[in-house]
């Protein structure tokens, strides 16, 4: 059954309120799609790019009601991390995935989306490694460089936050004014401040999709920032964000037997 | 009536060392690891080859992201205070599109609106447009659709278009008269106008009677239904060449501080929330609405002219692909 018909028939049925896919964009894209009604899912499918799980925390779209999406692997894992920070449950979202049989499959429980996850291993793009690999063999100045270079380009356009499915903070640091932490200008220190607290926020949280560098306008490779941290926090911590429903935040959480003994 | 003269593919290197020479700095798309960005050129060599626009507009050169307003220090009983005087510098911006070259004339509806802004009209009164009429479009492409087109010289001091043998170069404006007596031998007197290399692109709506027709949709569900994928960033509205909107900033300490002016866009929800909590956008449905309305209902009352060029650089520049042209034709048909 095609991801179409399978949106068709929970609509119809009313078991969700509406299907997250993609459908054709401009240029060959592929873009997100909602559908709503059964008339609707005719150009829905699984491939596109935007991480879907960013819609779910959205009020509009929590609104809607029970929400069926189409849930590519980081889709799913930031679904899982958002279940782990407790934004949405189980009821709320229907994630869909294709199995191997190229059948559509319903992930109803938190359970079901860990298993089908363990069926394909988290890994970070070739050309990303790359570049994160020639970053890491720097010298600090070199990195410092670097980064001072592309975030030169950045605009504070958001575009990387409000694509990002763990930024769902409603009120974000960055916009907060009274006081204002982080100064709002897009100059070298308002850009790399951002950058800077962004992060930090996500280390631990990053479900490494790298939406934020796509959604960039200027091409600031910026996800590399967050996998950098992410990376870190699993290698000091053993856990990797998305894996489970049930995931103690890395950098909150305090255990008896950690193995830093200044902590006890 | 325009002057009309062919310039030869040679002679652009000699014109813009003359250019150069002339004390003016040059903006010119670049290719920079395939990102197309208008940067300082002096050679025409350096100028991207093969592309349809830049990512980012060249509002830049007039309207930057951040520019300093004033500064000021506390002194024991008085305030000394310094009016920041706008940094402009004679510009020639080379190659930018007809589209995006008939965008300054938004901007200056509203920094010369009811108050005449300095800093805008500094830069502005340094600047030479140059445009470039386009042989090749893209998807994202509508200018036709809002009165512009391939080689519309709207905007342009001098517009140059694309012919078999160079360029036939239409000289608007006293300020392209002044760029052509840097190099007066380079530019040899055109009989008639050559645009056959122009690229064809028809009118994908009917752009009158679609503002028409706006005000009364207002409560139609069409715009919450087209945002709902909409992220609300503002990549749409800082790549955009008429967003005029801004932010003041104030960045101080106890003793001293400066303000700054900051682009800022209708897309985030900040942009309207009022200090009791209360937001008069409080969806993006309604956001989105605010984007369209203004460019296509508010300007044209206010203005006498729309708020789009139909560049298409939001469309391009959108991480969610929010097409503007679709969404337009959506709603000349709902």
């Amino acid at each position: 059954m095609e991801l179409r018909e399978k949106a068709k028939q929970l609509l119809e049925s009313g078991e969700v309120k509406a299907v997250i896919g993609y459908e054709p964009g401009t240029q060959g894209a592929r873009r997100p799609a909602f559908a709503s009604s059964a008339a609707r899912t005719g150009r829905l499918g699984f491939e596109g790019e935007q991480n879907l799980a960013s819609y779910v925390t959205r009020k509009e779209v929590k609104r809607l009601g029970r929400v069926a999406v189409a849930a590519r692997p980081p889709v799913l894992r930031a679904l899982l991390q958002l279940m782990a920070e407790r934004q949405i449950k189980e009821q709320e979202v229907l994630p869909l995935v294709l199995d191997a049989d190229g059948q559509v499959q319903e992930l109803a429980t938190a359970q079901a989306m860990e298993e089908h996850l363990a069926l394909s291993p988290q890994q970070i793009p070739a050309r990303d490694r790359e570049l994160m690999d020639r970053l890491g063999g720097m010298t600090r100045q070199e990195r410092w460089d670097f980064w001072q270079g592309e975030l030169s380009r950045c605009i504070k356009c958001y575009a990387c936050r409000n694509s990002c499915p763990m930024c769902y903070c409603e009120h974000c640091t960055m916009d907060c004014n009274r006081p204002q932490w982080v100064p709002v200008p897009s100059h070298a220190l308002g850009n790399l401040e951002y950058h800077m607290v962004r992060a930090m926020h996500l280390a631990g949280r990053c479900v490494e999709c790298g939406d934020c560098g796509r959604a960039c306008p200027v091409g600031i490779p910026i996800h590399l920032l967050t996998f950098n941290a992410e990376e870190s926090v699993h290698a000091q911590f053993g856990q990797r964000a998305g894996a489970s429903s049930k995931l103690d935040y890395a950098l909150s959480t305090f255990r008896p037997d950690d193995k830093e003994t200044f902590i006890r | 009536m325009a002057d009309m003269y062919q310039l030869a593919s040679a002679s652009l290197d000699p014109l813009f060392a003359a250019i150069t020479a002339s004390g003016r700095r040059i903006l010119a798309p670049t290719d920079q690891d395939g990102r197309t960005e208008l940067n300082p050129v002096t050679r025409f060599g350096q100028v991207a080859k093969d592309y349809v626009q830049t990512t980012l507009s060249a509002k830049e050169a007039v309207f930057p992201k951040v520019e300093q307003l004033l500064s000021y220090t506390l002194l024991p009983g008085k305030v000394d205070l310094v009016d920041a005087e706008p940094a402009a510098v004679p510009t020639v911006v080379f190659g930018i599109r007809p589209c995006e070259a008939s965008g300054f004339q938004a901007l200056d509806a509203v920094f010369n609106w009811d108050y005449r802004d300095k800093f805008f009209n500094a830069r502005m009164e340094q600047l030479t447009v140059i445009g470039m009429g386009c042989t090749r479009r893209d998807d994202a492409c509508f200018c036709t659709s809002v009165g512009g087109g391939p080689g519309s010289t709207r905007g342009s001091d001098i517009l140059l278009t694309p012919t078999a043998s160079g360029y036939l170069a239409e000289v608007q404006s006293d300020k392209g008269r002044a760029i052509v007596a840097l190099a007066a031998k380079l530019f040899t007197p055109a009989a008639a106008a050559d645009k056959s290399m122009l690229v064809a692109l028809p009118a994908a709506f009917d752009q009158p009677a679609l503002s028409a027709k706006l005000p009364a949709m207002f409560d139609s569900p069409l715009w919450a239904e087209q945002s709902l994928r909409c992220v609300g960033c503002g990549a749409c509205a800082f790549v955009c060449p008429t967003c005029v909107c801004f932010d003041i900033q104030e960045e101080a300490d106890t003793r001293q501080g400066r303000r700054l002016r900051t682009w800022d866009s209708c897309g985030y929800h900040m942009f309207t929330l009022h200090a009791s909590g209360h937001n008069p956008r409080e969806t993006q449905g309604a956001r989105w609405r605010q984007r369209i309305y203004h460019k296509f209902s508010t300007y044209p009352e206010r203005y006498g002219q729309l708020g789009c060029v139909g560049c298409g650089k939001c469309t391009r520049a959108c991480p969610v692909d929010m097409n503007l042209q679709e969404h337009l034709v959506e709603a000349s048909q709902a």
